[in-house]
């Protein structure tokens, strides 16, 4: 519990620290919500006049407060470009983003992990494996993503890139889409977890206890689930929580090639539009993101390794 | 151990390949890159064109070689920031644990929840726009929460484990139970998150590019290419074809290099 | 067994990945065969079920407010253009037409609307004359705060008198190019809902809107005059410009504006493309009050030094119309053709007005371009390999729009830029007003009291023909003191799916869909 607690207050204080640098950052970047939204049609007058009906003509910090203020009463404020409630725009695409996570995390961890445990320490086929292994991670999600919408897309009609379905109305074809966006952005990923996973199983089956445990007679499948997985995974945890909020990150490429209208896309455009109430959101999302898949690796960590358990949990 | 010294070989001499041809475009490439109607605009690949021409007919293999100069000198440096600072961090925390760490990790955390674009288009923006060592600290600066990370769960495993107390026991300073004693054991660990870096560092200046806050025409990098290359994927495929495989093979040949190495430590 | 299986399984995931760059490649040999293959099917779907309605692709998000007072953006104010109307609506031909006034009369300094009959607004309600007069009002008057007005020109009106349906501005002084503001929307007075759910008189009402997706219109049933004859319009937002071929391809899109001319060459033949132009003034523009550029010779010398055709056969095909002053061809009543050759491409010439000028052995520079528009950053890097020839070596230096418009249009820090400038009016004066001295968007640092003299007597001349050769001295004041290396208007070029026809260019920069349709 003294645990828990602790990760929440950290998790929180990380989620004040990036949201405060989020301002900094965009007090320090060229151009503001002002001249973005004016464009052209910009005069010093103009600007002056909607710098001050957006309140950026006040202090950073004072900004800063109010924003905070208005984040912990669930108002997220209002964005810039779209006049829409923060937190009604981000919905549908927070939605989106976390069901390409999901799908490409699943994908990621069904196949990595029997892939890589049982591969390990096997030596057929070794060397080709191996090199495979090594071209998956080779392939840019950029790269493998246009191929996809190529020749899935373009050639076989399998779907519309660029036309991504509404789920309401079409949800195989929306799921198709999204099938496809997640196998570009995992196979890269799928390569270097099953490397990992590999790595980390076959240096502990050189270890003396396994080859003793083994040579007492025990069953190798036995040996490899109740001793090597244990100490095995810890990094791969730890990797994949990693790759969990990696994935993410990596969702803005593919979102843009694929055109999919999701959080990394809506990023992108309101860093474009300094659209700072969105941006702001958006990476307070993402940081909560990452704060949980940590703690859920430290957690899982600890479960397996009691060697990991720090002061907190004695 | 022979299988080991195989991958070590091939990628060796691969890696020897793709480094012997990038230092030479350096110095020389069939035609100028940037010179425009080198040939006819979106010829396919001939023998005066290895890789074909694009929309301003540039030769694409000239530009290839310098853009995969330009992304491997991008590629390295950040991957030396990252490294360096991440692995020192992480191995200095890992190991000494306490307050430090703590307070390093929750650091490290905020950096790492922080949207990497965003921290690389702040950093972009406050240094010079377009230039490869603005890319390259962002970039940098970017890679250092991974590596830390990586390396402090190995180290932290490590940390109790009898053969360092002992070597604790008998005296042994800090930094030599890291250098000696610690970082041989994490090699297993760190060497393919090097090679993955590289992997990494590859793809993310293709991301910074191909989001319009990467290196600058017309001196292009490898993701640049590919970016443009995208809007012209009906007219001239082999652009993306030919700058996608170089980017392909750059990583795949370090990849093999760094699992022979890793074999070849003896690790099998 | 289920380690082979795997295996194999990821073998053939390679495999395919590895084969399909593979199909890459062999396609690449028949581009057309490659095309016409992949476009036959999606061709022969809107021909079975074909519902009256087209999907338009757009490359950006309207990234404002709906409302049309308050929307800024060229992409918006394009969309949104069938969905409102002002007392007068422009034409193709630049002209200004009645339309939710059914007439009007004027004397320059006297205009004179009558209110059209049977006008009603999407929520159905009738257009009446407080709707008229708060729409004006809402644009000319202060805002709450003090803040200036939407339309600072319009504080030019002196009275605004409503008799029955005759509405009667009087001027504060004559000023024939007032009517082209009267072009402001037309919305409803009790009504507060225009920034999500704009609501107008035009051929098309608003549907919906889902931000970065998509917007729907459909067609306006009680419009005034000859309606849209499509029934619903859905405008799909596909910023990658891989994507938008993929979608016309693949049927997904049935027309898109502005594409370039590599991707027109791409297209297959289920496409007409429709050419017009974009309307814009496309040059590099350089930044007087920086070193060399104060100096009319070195600027003369990179006009001589700039081959503009070459730049339009390398970089567009061919396609695109050269210009020589900050004037478009669409404008012909102030379009000067004489001056768009008054520089031809001239190693020498350049060479010895840059010796003149002290640069013998030429400058280094560097040209800002904004990131997010092809076109432009592709002229800058034919510009580059043309400028070598004269010794000056030119950088890029690519930058996000919102640095560009902060950095180098409000902050003026910059030495060479290239981009479009549009006009945000029917008029010239929006395109010349920005080179007179004290000019608050004046953000190449113009400065030359001859031309601050011919914009004045054109602003306030009395007739049309008085004021049309004011804007065009004003015009061969830009090029001969060559303010700007003037480069050309670039080529808009609109892929519609065949079987749709109907394409209308404006010489402002607006995508009228009303005359969309099927043909039989």
């Amino acid at each position: 519990m003294n645990y828990l607690l602790k990760r929440v207050l950290t998790g929180l204080a990380t989620m004040l620290m990036v949201s405060f640098l989020t301002f900094a950052a965009f007090s320090l970047i060229s151009g503001d919500a002002a001249i973005a939204a004016l464009g052209t049609s910009a005069t010093p007058e103009r600007l002056a006049a909607l710098r001050a009906e957006l309140g950026l003509d006040r202090p950073l910090l004072v900004r800063y407060g109010k924003w905070l203020l208005g984040f912990f009463t669930g108002d997220l404020g209002v964005s810039i470009s779209y006049q829409q409630p923060v937190g009604e725009l981000l919905a549908p695409k927070i939605r989106l983003t976390l069901w390409l996570s999901l799908v490409s995390f699943l994908l990621i961890t069904a196949v990595s992990i029997p892939l890589g445990v049982l591969t390990a320490g096997r030596r057929r086929f070794e060397g080709t494996r191996t090199a495979l292994n090594q071209l998956g991670m080779a392939v840019p999600p950029f790269f493998t993503g246009m191929l996809l919408s190529w020749v899935f897309g373009v050639g076989l009609k399998w779907f519309a890139p660029g036309q991504f379905p509404d789920a309401k109305e079409d949800f195989a074809g929306a799921a198709v889409y999204l099938l496809f966006a997640a196998a570009a952005l995992s196979i890269p990923r799928i390569a270097m977890t099953v490397r990992m996973l590999r790595s980390t199983v076959q240096e502990e089956l050189g270890k003396d206890y396994v080859r003793t445990a083994i040579a007492r007679g025990n069953d190798r499948g036995q040996v490899l689930r109740r001793h090597v997985l244990k100490n095995a995974l810890p990094p791969v945890v730890t990797f994949l929580a990693q790759t969990m909020a990696e994935i993410v990150a990596g969702s803005i490429v593919v979102e843009q090639v694929f055109v999919i209208p999701g959080l990394g896309r809506m990023l992108v455009s309101s860093i474009g539009g300094r659209d700072y109430p969105v941006v702001q959101a958006i990476v307070v999302i993402l940081a909560l993101w990452v704060v949980l898949a940590g703690t859920a690796a430290d957690l899982i960590n600890q479960r397996m390794d009691p060697r990991l358990r720090l002061g907190g949990a004695a | 151990m022979k299988r080991g010294n195989g991958f070590f070989i091939a990628g060796l001499a691969l890696t020897c390949l793709l480094a012997a041809l990038i230092l030479l475009g350096f110095f020389w490439t069939p035609y100028d890159p940037n010179a425009m109607a080198a040939g006819p605009k979106f010829s396919a690949p001939s023998p005066a064109h290895w890789m074909g021409t694009d929309n301003f007919g540039r030769d694409i293999f000239s530009r290839v070689l310098q853009g995969a100069g330009t992304t491997a000198v991008i590629a390295l440096a950040t991957l030396a920031i990252g490294a360096v600072c991440g692995c020192l961090t992480g191995a200095l925390t890992g190991y000494f644990g306490g307050p430090v760490d703590e307070l390093l990790m929750r650091l490290n955390d905020g950096l790492t929840a922080f949207p990497s674009i965003l921290l690389a288009l702040v950093m972009i923006s406050i240094l010079e726009p377009g230039k490869k060592r603005s890319v390259i600290l962002a970039l940098g600066l970017v890679f250092i929460p991974g590596f830390a990370r990586v390396t402090r769960t190995a180290f932290a495993s490590l940390r109790d484990v009898n053969y360092i107390k002992s070597a604790r026991l008998m005296g042994a300073s800090g930094p030599r139970i890291l250098a000696v004693h610690m970082l041989p054991n994490t090699l297993p660990v760190l060497l393919p998150a090097l090679t993955i870096g590289f992997n990494n560092a590859v793809l993310a200046e293709a991301s910074m590019s191909f989001l319009g806050i990467g290196v600058t025409p017309p001196d292009a990098s490898l993701g640049y290419m590919l970016s443009e290359a995208q809007g012209m994927l009906f007219a001239a495929p082999w652009y993306a074809g030919g700058t996608g495989l170089v980017i392909v093979l750059m990583v795949f040949s370090v990849g093999l290099l760094g699992e022979g190495l890793r074999r070849d430590r003896g690790v099998l | 067994m289920k380690r082979k299986f795997l295996a194999v399984l990821l073998l053939l995931g390679l495999l395919g990945t590895v084969l399909c760059g593979c199909g890459g490649g062999s396609a690449d040999k028949t581009p057309e065969g490659g095309q016409t293959s992949g476009s036959n099917e999606p061709a022969a779907q809107p021909a079975e079920t074909r519902a009256n309605e087209i999907t338009v692709g757009i490359a950006q998000d309207l990234d404002e407010s709906l409302d049309p007072h308050v929307a800024v953006a060229a992409g918006t104010k394009e969309v949104m253009f069938n969905v409102f109307e002002g007392l007068v609506k422009p034409t193709p031909d630049g002209d200004l037409i009645p339309a939710v006034a059914s007439a009007f009369t004027s004397d320059a300094a006297t205009y004179t609307f009558t209110l059209r009959e049977g006008v009603k607004f999407h929520n159905g309600d009738p257009v009446e004359m407080g709707d008229v007069i708060y729409s004006i009002d809402r644009n000319r008057l202060p805002g709450e705060s003090g803040a200036e007005p939407l339309i600072p020109a319009l504080a030019a009106i002196q009275s605004m008198e409503a008799e029955g349906d005759t509405l009667t501005i009087t001027l504060d002084q004559p000023n024939n190019e007032f009517l082209s503001y009267l072009t402001l929307a037309i919305l409803p007075e009790d009504y507060d809902g225009q920034d999500t759910a704009p609501v107008g008189t035009g051929p098309f009402k608003f549907v919906s809107r889902a931000a970065q997706d998509n917007i729907v219109l459909e067609r306006f049933e009680d419009y005034w005059g000859q309606g849209a004859y499509l029934d619903k319009v859905t405008f799909k937002i596909i910023e990658n410009s891989d994507s938008i071929l993929m979608s016309l391809q693949s049927g997904a899109v049935d027309l898109f504006a502005h594409l370039t001319s590599t991707q027109a060459a791409q297209l297959g033949d289920e496409f007409n493309i429709e050419e017009g132009t974009m309307n814009l003034v496309q040059a590099m523009y350089l930044n007087h009050a920086e070193k060399p550029f104060d100096d009319v010779r070195v600027r003369q010398a990179l006009c001589y030094a700039i081959d503009r055709q070459q730049i339009l056969d390398l970089a567009f095909d061919g396609y695109g119309s050269l210009i020589g002053s900050s004037m478009y061809p669409a404008f012909g009543k102030y379009f000067d053709d004489s001056l768009t050759n008054y520089y031809t491409y001239d190693v020498e010439k350049a060479k010895s007005l840059l010796a003149d000028a002290g640069y013998p052995d030429g400058f280094s520079m560097t040209i800002t371009v904004p990131s997010n528009y092809q076109p432009h950053i592709d002229t800058a890097q034919v510009i580059v390999e043309q400028l070598k020839e004269v010794g000056v070596t030119a950088e890029i230096q690519l930058v996000e729009w919102g640095s560009w418009l902060s950095d180098v249009y409000a902050g003026r820090q910059y030495q060479a830029t290239v981009v479009g400038v549009d006009a945000s009016t029917m008029t010239a004066r929006a395109l010349l007003e920005r080179f007179s001295s004290t000019a608050g968007n004046n953000f190449i640092n113009y400065n030359d009291s001859e031309y601050d003299a011919f914009f004045q007597e054109a602003v306030s001349a009395a007739d049309d023909a008085a004021q049309t050769a004011a804007y065009k001295q004003a015009e061969a004041n830009l090029t001969k003191n060559a303010a700007n290396v003037y480069i050309q208007d670039l080529a808009d070029l609109v892929a519609v799916r065949k079987g749709l026809e109907g394409v209308r260019f404006y010489p402002i920069y607006v995508l009228d869909l009303s005359g969309i349709r099927y043909t039989a």
